[in-house]
Parts: structure tokens; C-alpha cells; sequence
């Protein structure tokens, strides 16, 4: 069990570090999938089902296609060049680093969480995560629906034509009976 | 029922043969090799069905010069596919153009570990399954993005950004309309899901309203998610050359298809196992033949009826799928949902399927009414050759 553990460990924190070193942003993008991959066989091998599939689900399936939509967007994934590094950008880099390690950590101590017992792995089943969250948690998910729901909202309205430019005189198309223009 | 614990059985005394340490690798073994040889088996059968069919839907013979009425063609196929140069272009990344097709393989097969084919014969039984082969499924998204990028084609970036929007665009539908049936079951675990719907056709979950409408999306957006026609827009000839496999020559571009087909296969057994019963015999007398017979009769009737959607749809254009998912399989997904909560607060019965499927059918033909009404898209005129003539 504790070499499966190292070999993740491994893989995880390798691909990790070349995603910020490598000088093509594709490249760090599918590297960080990896990385994501790799947390992911962590919750699976603790035996959390849920989340890791939840975790492959999400960071895999959504979020670094979503990475890779807004890169090749705005930049095209063009190699970046790193020799005109700054050591400012270094210190804060570093700084930013060691500063949000450090709220996590404390965070992560001071929780009553780490005090208390491990819970037994058979027991927490999907069916305890989905009772817990609608009965116990129900304001923070409901909370997190809204927002989402705020978010995708403005995505549409990001990519709704504009409407005026829509019955403009150079649009050479006539305009039709239930133009949503009106 | 005898035939699964035979093959259960068999398979403990056939690992019992291995070294006590190797046990677990070979029991493994044991559980994938039928699976992958299996499907591999029916990929080879369903190219010439298709082929045929499409032919005979095309008024055309099909493929008919190997061996008796062409039954050699899948193997002339891999062959020559086999002998192929394989090009990999100059300025491609080599590494990621080799392991793209092999990634989309992967993802396609690790979805069949979670189906059961019968009474305990699942690969790997989890707890949150059909989680599983979503999360799984997300993966093939990557894959996609990898082939069209690694290629350094501007056809095969464009053709797998495409791909991959419409992937993700199908994927709420698909994952919603099967949230109605773990409603239902209670479980995100697919053999419960399957042992649900024991007891004949008549407890299928095809039958309840919320089932009936679920089904019918989740075929639709499977349609979408495995780039089959209508929805092939990703690798349409005619504008995009082969999207993300244009740069895919010999047998990667077999490995593509191999994926494809499986992807189809696995998402059809799921649309089995979800809502007609899974490995269940139609009618409780004919229980004796065994579970994966049953499975594997459906999935190939599912299959039958994508090639005959083949043969007789056009292609949507690009802004019509995106409409589509967006404007309509969502809402009516969600709907869906709702009408799957009131049936379960009612407990099911005949004012339950009343209810629902007013719901349902109001939901249907309320929307598609509306968004009929408020879309710019106007009836299309044909004019035909006389006419134009006439008008000129």
C-alpha cells in the first residue's frame, strides 16, 4: 500500500512541478491534468470514492478543458519566454506561496477535524455524503447553487448578441418577424 | 441466474491455478480479457452491419467481395489498416500524437468495468458506479483536445475544439436525464440500479413517464457524446476534413474508430442498464437464459437503431447542436428531475404516471412551442429547378 502511495506521491508532485516550469502553456495544462489525476488517486486509495471520481469529474472533464478553452483563446498557447525573469517576481511568488501555505496549515491544525477519531471508511458510503449535505448543509450547498447559477447567468449574458449593433443599417440581412431585437 | 455462478466459479478455480501472490493481478485479469475481447469482437461485427445496413438503406449492396456476402471484411479492414505507413506530421509533438488515441481507447473501455452483464458479473463493483464511468467519460474531452492539438493542424484544432463543446454541452443533458433514474433507484450503484427493475418488461423504467422522456434524451445526447450522426460535426468530411483525426494515418486512426465504437457500445449497455432493465429478460419465464445474453440483445438493438438514425438524418450544423443542448435537452432534462421528485413523493402508481406525464408532455409541448415561436428560424422554403426557372 505504501509503495502505491509513493508512486502517486511521485507522479503527483513531478507532474506538478513541471507545470509551472515548462515553458509551453499547453503543455503545463496537461500537466496539471496529471497532477489533478494524481489528488484524485489519492482520494481513491483513502477509499473516498466520491470524491475522487468527484475530483476527476470536475478538475479532469471541466476545469482544465476550460484552461485549455481560455488559452487558446486569448494566447494560443504560445511558448512563453522566461529569460527575462525578475527576482521581484520571484519574492512575491515566493511569498504569495509560503503566505498561503501557511493559512492553510494553521487552518488545517486548528480544525477540530484533525482531533477527532478517523471515521470508519465503510461507513461513510455516498448515501451518508448526500444526507449530510441535504440535511446538515443544506444553506452552504444552497448558497453555492445560487451562485452558480449567478455565474452561469452572466456567461449567457457575456455571450448574448449585442443589440444594437444587431439592427444596425450595415447589416445587409432584413430583419425578420420574431427578431428578438424587439 | 446458473450461468453467471458457473462463470463465477470457474473463475475461482481458474485462479486458484496462479501463484498465491500473482492472485489478484491474474483474478483481474480473468474479469477484463472477456470484456476487452468481447467488445474488440463486436466492433469488427458491427462495422460490416453498419456498412451493410447503410447500404441496403442507400439502395446499394454494401460490402460484398470478401469471403461469402463480405462476412471477411472487418478482417481485410484491420489488415490493411495494419500495413499502413504510419505519417506523423514533422511539427507534430510526437509523444502526445501517440498517446491521444491510446488515451481515448482507454477512457472507452474503463467505462465497461462498471456495467453489469449479470446477476454479480460487474468488473469492479463501486459504490458510486455510474459516477465512475461520467467521470471516465470527462476524460475522453482531453483526449479529443490532445489529438487536435498535438497534430499542429489548424483543421484538427478547430475540428477538436468543436468536438470538445459539443461534448461538454451534451454532458448536462446526459448526466441530468440519468440523475432521474438514481432518483428512482436510490443508489449510484448500477447493479442496484439494475436489480430495481427486476420482474419482467413491465417494471422497466422505460414505462414511467419520467423514464420514457429520460431515455429518449439520454439517446440523444449518447448520439452527441460519441460524435455519431446527427451530431458528427467534429469529423464532418465536408467541412473540417476528419477533425481531430486528420493527422491520423493507419492503425491510430483504426485505434480511433476502435474507440469510438466502444464508446458507443459502453454508452448504449449504460442506457440499458438505466432504463430497459439492464441484464433482465423481458418476461420472468424466460429467466433461464442467462443475464449477459439479454445485455448484449439490447445494446445491439440500440446500436441498430444509431445506424438507422445514421442512414436517414441530416447533419445539424454547428449553431443548431449548440441550440439545441442548450435551449432545449437542458430545460427538458431538468423538468425531467421535477416530474421524477413527484412521482416519488406520490409513491408511484396510476395518478403518479397521470401526473407525470402531463407534466411531461405539457413540459414538451409547451416549450417546443414556445421556442418554436420566439426562434428568427423561419420554415425553409425549397425552391425547386422549374421554379427558379420560371421565376427568372
Amino acid at each position: 500500500m505504501n509503495l502505491v502511495f509513493a508512486i502517486i506521491a511521485l507522479i503527483t508532485l513531478a507532474s506538478a512541478i513541471a507545470a509551472m516550469c515548462l515553458r509551453n502553456l499547453v503543455h503545463c495544462v496537461l500537466c496539471l491534468t496529471v497532477t489533478f489525476t494524481g489528488i484524485a488517486m489519492t482520494y481513491l486509495q483513502l477509499s473516498a470514492q466520491f470524491v475522487g471520481f468527484s475530483q476527476i469529474m470536475v478538475y479532469v472533464g471541466a476545469v482544465s478543458v476550460l484552461v485549455i478553452f481560455a488559452l487558446l483563446m486569448t494566447r494560443g498557447g504560445n511558448e512563453l519566454n522566461l529569460r527575462d525573469w525578475n527576482p521581484r517576481h520571484w519574492l512575491i511568488g515566493l511569498g504569495t506561496g509560503l503566505l498561503t501555505f501557511g493559512v492553510m496549515a494553521t487552518g488545517i491544525f486548528k480544525s477540530s477535524l484533525t482531533r477527532s477519531a478517523a471515521p470508519d471508511s465503510k461507513t461513510e458510503s455516498v448515501k451518508t455524503i448526500g444526507e449530510s449535505l441535504l440535511n446538515e448543509y443544506v444553506l452552504p450547498l444552497e448558497a453555492l447553487a445560487l451562485l452558480l447559477t449567478v455565474a452561469l447567468i452572466g456567461a449567457a449574458l457575456l455571450a448574448m448578441p449585442e443589440r444594437k449593433t444587431a439592427s444596425s443599417p450595415h447589416s445587409d440581412r432584413p430583419q425578420t418577424k420574431g427578431d428578438p431585437t424587439n | 441466474m446458473w450461468f453467471e455462478d458457473l462463470l463465477i466459479s470457474l473463475k475461482q478455480q481458474i485462479v486458484m491455478i496462479a501463484p498465491e501472490h500473482f492472485r489478484p493481478v491474474f483474478s483481474a485479469m480473468l474479469s477484463t480479457i472477456p470484456i476487452l475481447s468481447a467488445f474488440g469482437g463486436l466492433f469488427a461485427v458491427i462495422t460490416l452491419v453498419e456498412r451493410k445496413m447503410l447500404g441496403r438503406i442507400q439502395n446499394r449492396y454494401g460490402p460484398n467481395r470478401v469471403g461469402p456476402g463480405g462476412i471477411f471484411q472487418p478482417i481485410a479492414d484491420g489488415i490493411k489498416m495494419l500495413t499502413k505507413e504510419d505519417i506523423i506530421p514533422f511539427s507534430a509533438n510526437q509523444f502526445l500524437h501517440l498517446i491521444a488515441p491510446l488515451l481515448l481507447l482507454v477512457t472507452a473501455m474503463l467505462g465497461l468495468a462498471v456495467i453489469p452483464f449479470g446477476h454479480k458479473l460487474v468488473a469492479v463493483e463501486f459504490e458510486a458506479g455510474i459516477l465512475f464511468f461520467f467521470a471516465i467519460g470527462g476524460a475522453a474531452e482531453l483526449a479529443v483536445f490532445i489529438a487536435g492539438w498535438a497534430s499542429r493542424n489548424k483543421y484538427a484544432l478547430l475540428g477538436s475544439l468543436r468536438a470538445i463543446a459539443q461534448m461538454i454541452s451534451y454532458e448536462i443533458p446526459l448526466v441530468l436525464s440519468s440523475v432521474a433514474v438514481l432518483m428512482a433507484a436510490g443508489s449510484l450503484s448500477l447493479p442496484e440500479v439494475v436489480e430495481a427493475q427486476a420482474g419482467g418488461i413491465q417494471s422497466w423504467y422505460i414505462w414511467t413517464p419520467w423514464g420514457f422522456l429520460g431515455c429518449i434524451l439520454f439517446l440523444i445526447a449518447t448520439l452527441a457524446e460519441v460524435n455519431r450522426s446527427p451530431f458528427d460535426i467534429p469529423e464532418a468530411e465536408s467541412e473540417l476534413i476528419a477533425g481531430h483525426m486528420t493527422e491520423y494515418s493507419g492503425f491510430k486512426y483504426a485505434i480511433f474508430f476502435l474507440a469510438e465504437f466502444v464508446a458507443m457500445f459502453a454508452m448504449c449497455a449504460l442506457t440499458a442498464t438505466l432504463f430497459l432493465g439492464g441484464f433482465h429478460a423481458p418476461l420472468p419465464i424466460l429467466d433461464f437464459i442467462p443475464g449477459p445474453f439479454w445485455l448484449f440483445a439490447k445494446l445491439i438493438l440500440l446500436v441498430l437503431l444509431f445506424i438507422w438514425i445514421r442512414g436517414t438524418m441530416p447533419r445539424l450544423r454547428a449553431d443548431q447542436l449548440m441550440e439545441f443542448a442548450w435551449k432545449f435537452m437542458l430545460p427538458m432534462s431538468v423538468m425531467n428531475l421535477v416530474t421524477t421528485g413527484v412521482w416519488i413523493s406520490l409513491g408511484g402508481g396510476v395518478f403518479a404516471w397521470v401526473v407525470g406525464a402531463v407534466m411531461n408532455a405539457g413540459a414538451y409541448f409547451g416549450w417546443s412551442r414556445l421556442l418554436s415561436q420566439s426562434s428568427r428560424v423561419k420554415p425553409r422554403v425549397y425552391r425547386y429547378a422549374e421554379e427558379t426557372k420560371a421565376n427568372v
